[in-house]
């Protein structure tokens, strides 16, 4: 699957799931966690979306900001898995 | 500075400042004879039904003891003893069948078996949280059971399945409080909660259930301070040296792999710090934490400060509604003043 592909549905899900103010926006660069756009739940929430999305199983050591606190961060953290995946 | 000396405070004059407002809230605020606590065999509800005894008298004081299915044997025997001590009447209110009626446990079946289909007879469970000095992890629980054999199991819920199984358990508070405000209508009391104030700053209450309450006297107070006006109140000895702990879940979970990052000894002094703006760096070395888990503590301070806010706001109207709303704000203003 093509970067641009997963970033844009990366993006997609959480533009339509945890932006609920349209006046907020959300780049690549933007810290998920640090500004509170994906709180305890909502992480839960974006596992579950990418496990599935990606039939991917995530370990519980990957489960770190460095892997998910942003749009770049998880784009980058999935081709990554999904190239040992394959 | 140690955080020792950061939380001191001087405890009789402290008990005799809350015991002052205490009576002032029930009798001149509330208009209310007298306060129901429910009483869970911990340090905080010991210390809330001292300090209301302190400030309305023994016979104005009711100790609600509300056990249910999963709470252990040693919450009842040292909520008695409390009651016992300070000569408050006491009430049982056992809230298994009602729990049976929401379909509390049964929901909770659901969930857990989702990951666990074996789960049943003879299992217990609690929900955990990886350590925040382990590392950059992120706060996702984890459910952790036990088999009749003794095995311990771990496995990541599915958010569906985590929030069925915190939802149904949030049942437990609510009807508890349900519970508080029959005894205090019945009674023409005021209902107290409990919470201390690392459990209030951090939002770790259930809206409704344990948030709910007509006066908080601890909520200001961290924990550690807490215990310093549990010693100075004569709250008994098992009760002080016990280990926090939620009591909520079947398995035994402290409040810090559920909820709080640390120890409540170095939690106290971190949101001590934390909010008189100490750089991690001037307070690390004296929590024997380096100055990055420091600054991690911050974070999910800050993090779930933000995530629980929705928990303190009352009902919000569409717009202001006088004169209520500034009755509301006058009251504030009256029960503050000295």
């Amino acid at each position: 699957m093509a970067q641009i592909d997963v970033r844009d549905q990366v993006h997609q899900f959480i533009r339509d799931n945890f932006i609920f103010d349209d006046t907020k926006t959300v780049d690549g660069q933007t810290s998920l966690l640090g500004s509170g756009i994906v709180d305890s739940t909502g992480i839960l929430e974006l596992i579950g979306f990418l496990e599935s999305q990606y039939s991917l199983k995530f370990n519980d050591n990957e489960l770190i900001g460095e892997n998910f606190d942003s749009i770049d961060k998880i784009t980058a953290f999935l081709e990554t898995k999904m190239d040992g995946h394959h | 500075m140690t955080s020792g000396e950061m939380l001191k405070i001087d405890p009789e004059q402290e008990i005799e400042k809350i015991a002052h407002v205490i009576r002032k809230t029930v009798r001149t605020t509330m208009r209310r004879r007298g306060a129901v606590v429910g009483v869970s065999g911990g340090i905080d509800s010991a210390v809330c039904a001292a300090l209301s005894v302190r400030a309305l008298g023994s016979g104005n004081v009711l100790a609600l003891l509300m056990p249910e299915r999963d709470s252990s044997a040693i919450s009842k025997r040292l909520g008695l003893e409390l009651a016992d001590t300070f000569s408050i009447p006491c009430v049982e209110e056992n809230i298994t069948p009602i729990l049976e009626g929401a379909r509390c446990y049964e929901r909770q079946l659901e969930a857990i078996r989702h990951v666990f289909p074996d789960y049943g007879e003879g299992w217990k469970n609690k929900i955990i949280l990886p350590s925040i000095l382990d590392g950059d992890r992120l706060n996702v629980s984890r459910l952790t059971v036990q088999t009749p054999e003794g095995e311990y199991r771990t496995e990541r819920l599915p958010m569906n399945q985590y929030c069925q199984l915190v939802a149904a358990t949030n049942f437990k508070q609510r009807i508890r409080t349900m519970m508080e405000y029959y005894h205090a209508d019945r009674l023409n009391y005021a209902v107290c909660g409990t919470p201390n104030r690392l459990e209030y700053d951090q939002g770790f209450f259930v809206k409704g259930g344990d948030g709910l309450a007509d006066y908080k006297p601890i909520a200001h107070l961290y924990k550690t301070q807490v215990y310093a006006l549990a010693r100075a109140l004569g709250v008994p000895e098992g009760i002080c040296s016990r280990t926090p702990t939620t009591d909520t879940y079947s398995l035994e979970q402290t409040q810090e792999e559920f909820y709080f990052a640390l120890p409540y000894e170095k939690m106290d002094a971190c949101l001590y710090s934390f909010n008189h703006a100490l750089a991690p760096e001037t307070v690390a070395a004296s929590l024997g934490l380096t100055a990055d888990q420091v600054m991690r503590v911050y974070n999910d301070i800050e993090a779930k400060r933000r995530a629980t806010l929705p928990l303190h706001l009352p009902a919000l109207t569409m717009e202001t509604v006088d004169p209520i709303a500034a009755m509301i704000d006058d009251s504030k203003k009256n029960n503050y003043s000295a």
